[in-house]
């Protein structure tokens, strides 16, 4: 019960049967994170329904035709707390629009629980949630080999799904992946530890995301500070006070530091840092600051702030790996968009659409430029005025971006920088 | 290197971002104001997110006349603190005008009748968007909604066709006459609320806290008795120590059996209880999805 407790973002990804709700009950229900209320609430329509016992999974359906359909339509966030660390699920359903779903939840998450049927093994939809976490570069992924009391906690089974998971992780980009054998029905090895699997030694799943090491998932080697508005208060205490608020994005900013603006060029160094408590002598993502500079330059939401001797590249030609969204248009060459990158809006034009991603088999289809919703593409970028970029890999922050439909206003893709 | 943000401050930066991104993004923007405890805390946040400025937008309270007296009193001591402006869009006046009818009835409450005068406050002022102390782990169907949250020319909500949000980016933009809902402490539980408000030291209305007061019992739940709730011959009135978990109006926000006279005593006691925050709100009871429902005419 103390203030000093992190937060650790995580999203759930797993097929319609393969007990996601479920183990998402099981979490919140064994963390004592359910109140009464609640769990009389889905007993109730449990009951109603005439389904044996109380469906956890109900939590987890919010909206009417979701209730209705039995399905989850769109990410729901679910949070629960334990006296380590507090907790968002961004629960992601695993059918239509799965793509686009997994893809928002994945963008800010910590760690990906990727959940595996121990009956069937890994199966496509496997193979295609772990490409999508190591394309968002979840830096941690759990693999949770469910429903081990029905394969009577055999290790061999858990074995053998271990190895081929592992054999097709080979070819991705994920540094850290753990395997746990779990029952989210029984409980087994989710919050408390099974006897039934004495030949496993590692952690519960609770006990993994209470300890797994998140402190350094930020960026603090490159100072990246996108100006997102100017504070003028125009007051007679205050007259001549020009602060520039904005999200620190990477590396850690000092009182002194000699920076350069993006895209004047000039230099200049860092006056004070304000933030949520006041002034203070240094700043590190993802903290929320106002700056003053020593001296006053024209400075506007869209600049950016970083260290002399360690730039981003500007550029309007931009390469990037993009999920489409939209249902109602495919992507097409000559296509031109809203983009948004950090605190900028421009607009770009779809220069070239390089190939496609075979988002089962990770193979690259280059003769089908048929980019439609939920498709995975990597594709060539102009935009109308200098970006100031990182690749994806090096900052999520500063090599991410979005796209939007000037028509409909929708948000049509997601691109991470190449 | 060890740097370090607690939840409670990680919380913080991204609301203050989010605070930022619509002052940023945004014409007329308004920050709705109920005198409950999620309000006040975007009050604070918005307080430090545009400090030495002041909060470039204007507080605005939807009166459904059928308030607590010592709400009323809060918003404006709040407001005079801070210099803020204040709209108010009252209930009283639109049904004197005969913008919406009341209810009649046992269970009769203007609850409903905000909708209209909202959209109406909101229409008159040309606001585009207007932000919301609500959170995802209050109630099933906002757990669905997002920061940015579109709402179309008649102020509805589309929950099966909402943008996708990703990283720190966030589409704003609309069509005229539509506007957006934004929420900017949408990862906030009730009890980060409530540590955040007592590390904060921020002053809360009395209603928060333990007193003696009039109450009857409801279909389960404690309600203040007041001129505004008619009662059934068996509903009988005592004196009970309680305290308001979530405070709207009255004949719908229920009152809670309580010693806890300080926020320490309060985060004690939101710790070990067993039942949700709106469990005392019979505007949820009236069915399953209740809240689903009425966001979707453009409710808070």
């Amino acid at each position: 019960m103390t203030n000093n407790t992190e937060l650790l973002r995580f999203t759930t990804a797993g097929s319609v049967d393969d007990g996601k709700s479920t183990l998402i009950g099981r979490l919140l229900y064994d963390s004592k994170s359910i109140y009464q209320d609640q769990y009389d609430q889905i007993k109730e329509t449990s009951e109603r329904r005439g389904e044996e016992g109380v469906n956890l999974a109900l939590l987890t359906d919010g909206l009417k035709s979701e209730r209705e359909q039995g399905i989850t339509i769109d990410v729901a966030y679910r949070y629960f707390s334990t006296p380590k660390r507090k907790f968002i699920i961004a629960d992601t359903p695993g059918h239509t629009q799965y793509t686009r779903n997994m893809v928002t939840g994945a963008s800010t998450a910590n760690v990906a629980l990727i959940l595996v049927d121990a009956r069937h093994g890994v199966v496509d939809q496997t193979r295609r949630h772990a490409i999508i976490a190591s394309l968002l570069q979840i830096p941690h992924i759990v693999v949770c080999i469910n429903k081990m009391d029905l394969v009577d906690y055999s290790q061999e089974a858990y074995d053998k799904i271990q190895e081929s998971f592992e054999g097709f992780a080979a070819k991705l980009d994920v540094k850290d992946v753990h395997f746990i054998p779990i029952s989210a029905l029984k409980g087994d090895n989710v919050v408390n530890r099974s006897d039934q699997t004495p030949w496993y030694e590692g952690p519960t799943l609770m006990y993994y995301l209470e300890n797994v090491h998140i402190a350094s998932d930020h960026n603090f080697i490159d100072q990246r500070f996108p100006v997102q508005f100017v504070i003028r208060p125009y007051s007679d205490e205050f007259h001549d006070f020009r602060g520039y608020a904005g999200r620190l994005a990477g590396g850690v900013m000092k009182k002194g530091d000699d920076v350069t603006l993006l895209p004047s060029g000039f230099t200049t160094k860092i006056k004070t840092i304000h933030g949520a408590d006041g002034e203070q002598d240094e700043a590190f993502p993802p903290q929320s600051i106002t700056i003053e500079l020593e001296e006053d330059f024209d400075l506007s939401r869209g600049d950016m702030i970083v260290r002399a001797n360690n730039q981003p590249e500007v550029t309007q030609d931009i390469d990037v790996m993009m999920c489409w969204f939209d249902n109602t248009k495919a992507l097409k060459e000559k296509g031109k968009f809203a983009l948004q990158h950090t605190t900028q809006n421009v607009r770009c034009v779809v220069k070239e659409i390089r190939y496609k991603l075979d988002i089962n088999t990770l193979h690259r289809l280059q003769d089908d430029k048929e980019i439609k919703m939920n498709d995975i593409a990597r594709v060539s970028l102009r935009v109308t005025k200098p970006l100031f970029i990182d690749s994806y890999r090096q900052n999520r922050i500063t090599g991410s971006i979005i796209l939007i439909d000037e028509v409909t206003n929708n948000t049509v893709a997601a691109g991470m920088i190449i | 290197m060890d740097y370090n943000l607690s939840h409670i401050k990680e919380l913080e930066a991204e609301s203050i971002f989010i605070m930022r991104e619509v002052a940023a993004q945004f014409e007329r923007p308004a920050l709705m104001f109920s005198g409950g405890k999620d309000s006040i805390l975007m009050v604070h946040l918005a307080h430090k997110a545009f400090y030495p400025a002041k909060i470039p937008f204007p507080l605005l309270h939807v009166d459904t006349g059928h308030n607590f007296p010592e709400t009323i009193a809060y918003r404006d001591s709040l407001v005079e603190k801070l210099g803020a402006k204040l709209i108010v869009g009252s209930v009283d006046e639109a049904i004197e005008s005969g913008l919406v009818t009341e209810e009649k009835g046992f269970n009769a409450s203007r609850n409903m009748l905000q909708i209209a005068v909202l959209l109406d406050a909101l229409e008159k002022g040309k606001y585009d968007a207007a932000l919301g102390g609500a959170r995802r782990d209050e109630e099933k169907a906002r757990a669905k909604e997002r920061f940015f949250s579109h709402r179309d020319e008649f102020g509805q909500w589309d929950p099966k066709n909402q943008r996708p949000e990703l990283w720190n980016l966030f589409n704003g933009r609309k069509n005229m006459g539509e506007h957006f809902r934004i929420f900017p402490i949408s990862n906030w539980t009730e009890l980060d609320v409530w540590q955040y408000l007592a590390a904060e030291e921020v002053e809360l209305p009395s209603l928060y806290f333990a007193h003696e007061r009039d109450v009857f019992e409801r279909e389960g739940a404690l309600l203040a008795d007041c001129e505004f709730i008619s009662k059934k011959s068996d509903e009988i009135v005592k004196k009970e120590m309680v305290r308001c978990r979530t405070i709207g109006d009255m004949t719908c926000t229920g009152v809670w059996r309580s010693t806890a006279t300080t926020v320490e005593d309060i985060i004690e006691e939101i710790a070990t209880t067993r039942m949700t925050e709106r469990g005392g709100r019979t505007d949820d009871k009236r069915s399953e999805t209740a809240m689903e429902d009425r966001k979707k005419e453009g409710y808070f």
